[in-house]
């Protein structure tokens, strides 16, 4: 039996409590080797220093930069129903480009947020984050419950600042847990210092995210990735993004609209495969020349219009800023490349506060966001990043350097956004 | 869809997206079982007939087992193989003596010769990320500058599937098609592809090889598992601590960190 694994990406503001957090569940799910606990007692002792569960995670990663081979510990541990990968973020501003980098590998998201300090800058970028990425499963978790004496009116106080906040981005946590990291309340096990809380420990709030399933009820899309010739045989190679894809059916490839008959669904030694679902890669055996790279396989009956013209938020990524007036960019979304340009910068907004910035000269500075109008060379195929993620999201390069990640908010240029996709 | 076939489909995009970008393109083969697996998931990426030469890196030092497998796979699988080997310091009388130094010229500098031999602008690799502590930083796509060197702290982001086809000077692209792979996974994947494997790789009087090299430089671990299954069965219920037990000393360790610096993979 392969058991369930579950990847998480773990946010928060810095000092938080992410290191304590990660040391405490790897302590307290038994996923620390033996010994190594005593070899860093030793260490924190000989450097003079009281142990705290912090250390032993600045102690792996001290490892981790010296190059020396550790375990897979300190990003693998089990709870009793699944395996669990920790995507580590850090926490300070100059690193957002791992942190998002990490985040769109997630199923799920862990934010952090210190009882004792409250709601700061980078718990709001990095909540931004989450809800750029799509992702809609957010474990809340208020620690350094010790500092603040366990109170229960502090716990309140802090959930509904933070609760006010993710509720302008739309997000609604799946679960919100007071912990004590470095104490271990709450976190594997239940705390009998908050007889005030009665929901989950953080490990069984881990237990309740669900694994995202492939977006197999979304539309067919199938966009081509290449074509190689097999025996004789030209095949059409791409991976189903959305939807289910069967043989004989008819597909339109956008832009373009050729209609072409599936004949044959190929993996290396299964050829005649009856379908394939979102999520696999396959190789089509079509009744007419092959699409090339970027054209989109779309069922007859239900192919979007293609456009060059569409509303999408971004997340500029690069110290560079954009300049309207620097040069042309490229836009990547799937399989699909185009030379592109921001038309307008309709807003400008401060990722950290969430706060409209001054937008007059068109520029963008790192982690800045912008509510912008798109324009490409050529028409292509998307979707709402609401409707299919998969043909909803995509990157920016300038030359050979993605700057920026975005989202597909109107497939239309000039359509009123929609109520939800706006920060209000 | 299952975990392996979820991991499976991941990793042949990657490779697809690899073949797709790069015109001089390798896959580096060291016969181990994490790079048997890579060349499979390229045979199925492609239907059966991998469309680059896949390099094996010879220090003369390997287990006669590890030659006869890459022979026997290269004949069945019909590869283009390359064979990249520093005779100049075999000549000299280079070996494993001192091992850094040996590394370095049989391995290291073997590799950035036939790189610029046959001008390859990017390499496909079976690393993954549990395997090192500091490959948890690593990219799928994961540029090396002129100097084989790897800036980690400033690396590009990789964003749902993008990735930066190339950077403006560095020498190659290392593309890991099975970075999110785990070591149990590689096993399961073998026993439910019927993978063959290095021999060497299960136990023989209650010793067996974990990872392969050099017959000088290798030493078997204590282990029973003389099957797949057994395997399987053995990291599965080991403990976390056991498997870390296994890991290099700490002078070995050392001369991996000093190894990466000077470029090895
Ligand atoms: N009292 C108390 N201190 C904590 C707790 N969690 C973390 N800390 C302390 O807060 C500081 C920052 O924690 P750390 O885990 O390094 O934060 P990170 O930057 O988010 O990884 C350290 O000094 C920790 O010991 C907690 O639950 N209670």
């Amino acid at each position: 039996m392969q058991p369930e694994s579950l990847s998480f990406v773990l946010v928060g503001h810095v000092d938080h409590g992410k290191s304590t957090l990660i040391g405490r569940l790897l302590h307290d799910t038994n996923s620390l080797p033996d010994g190594k606990m005593e070899e860093i007692q030793e260490a924190a002792r000989a450097e003079g220093r009281e142990l705290e569960f912090g250390y032993i995670v600045d102690h792996l990663r001290e490892e981790r930069e010296r190059g020396v081979t550790i375990d897979t510990a300190q990003t693998f541990f089990s709870s009793d129903t699944r395996d669990y990968v920790i995507i580590d973020a850090p926490g300070h501003k100059q690193f957002i480009k791992n942190m998002i980098t990490g985040a769109s590998q997630a199923e799920a998201a862990v934010l952090i947020c210190s009882a004792a300090e409250g709601v700061q800058e980078q718990t709001r970028r990095h909540a931004y984050v989450i809800h750029m990425l799509g992702l809609d499963q957010v474990l809340v978790l208020y620690n350094k419950m010790d500092m603040v004496d366990y109170s229960e009116e502090r716990f309140r106080e802090v959930r509904r600042e933070l609760r006010e906040f993710l509720a302008r981005l739309g997000i609604r946590p799946t679960l919100e847990v007071p912990i004590s990291a470095s104490r271990g309340d709450n976190v594997a096990t239940r705390s009998l210092n908050m007889p005030w809380y009665d929901g989950p420990t953080a490990l069984t709030a881990l237990d309740k995210f669900r694994k995202i399933p492939p977006a197999t009820e979304k539309a067919l899309r199938f966009p081509v990735q290449d074509v190689y010739h097999v025996d004789g045989v030209e095949l059409t190679a791409g991976r189903v993004e959305s939807g289910i894809l069967r043989k004989g059916q008819t597909l339109r490839f956008m832009p373009g609209g050729r209609a072409l008959a599936v004949k044959e669904i190929r993996q290396y030694l299964s050829e005649g495969l009856p379908q394939a679902e979102a999520g696999e890669c396959v190789g089509l055996a079509l009744d007419g020349d092959a699409p090339r790279r970027g054209r989109v396989g779309c069922p007859a009956d239900d192919a979007p219009q293609p456009t060059r013209r569409f509303q999408a938020t971004i997340f500029w990524l690069s110290p560079l800023p954009f300049e309207p007036d620097r040069g042309e960019l490229t836009f990547k979304c799937a399989t699909q490349e185009e030379p592109c340009r921001i038309a307008a910068l309709r807003r400008r907004i401060d990722s950290g506060t969430l706060e409209s910035l001054d937008a007059e000269d068109g520029r963008l500075m790192e982690t800045e966001v912008g509510e912008v109008l798109l324009e490409t060379d050529e028409p292509v195929v998307l979707e709402s990043f609401y409707d299919v993620q998969e043909l909803g999201r995509f990157v920016l390069l300038r030359g050979h350097d993605v700057v920026a990640g975005g989202i597909v908010t109107h497939t239309a240029g000039d359509a009123a956004p929609a109520h939800h996709e706006t920060i209000s | 869809m299952d975990h392996l076939t979820e991991l499976e489909n991941k990793s042949i995009y990657i490779i697809r997206e690899s073949y797709n970008q790069f015109d001089k393109i390798a896959a580096l083969w060291s016969v181990g079982k994490d790079s048997t697996t890579l060349i499979w998931l390229c045979m199925k990426a492609f239907f059966g007939q991998v469309p680059f030469p896949v390099v094996y890196i010879d220090t003369s030092f390997h287990f006669q087992e590890m030659y006869d497998f890459r022979d026997y796979c290269v004949d069945r699988w019909d590869l283009d193989l390359i064979v990249a080997r520093n005779d100049q310091a075999l000549a000299a009388g280079m070996g494993p003596e001192n091992k850094l130094e040996c590394c370095t010229a049989l391995k290291t500098q073997a590799l950035k010769d036939c790189i610029a031999q046959y001008g390859f602008e990017a390499l496909l690799l079976g690393i993954r990320r549990d395997e090192h502590g500091i490959r948890a930083k690593e990219r799928y796509f994961s540029p090396r500058d002129q100097k084989f060197q790897w800036d980690y702290e400033n690396q590009p982001p990789e964003l749902w599937d993008q990735y930066s086809a190339r950077a403006d000077e560095e020498t190659h692209i290392r593309v890991h098609p099975l970075l999110h792979w785990r070591e149990v996974d590689i096993w399961r994947y073998i026993q439910r592809e019927g993978l063959e494997v290095v021999p060497l790789y299960f136990a023989a009087d209650g010793m067996r090889y974990r990872s392969l090299g050099c017959q000088s430089c290798c030493a078997p671990v204590a282990s029973e598992a003389a099957t797949v299954d057994e395997i399987i069965a053995e990291i599965e219920t080991s403990s976390i601590a056991e498997r870390a037990g296994r890991a290099q000393d700490k002078e070995d360790a050392y001369t991996m960190q000093k190894l990466r610096a000077l470029g090895y993979m």
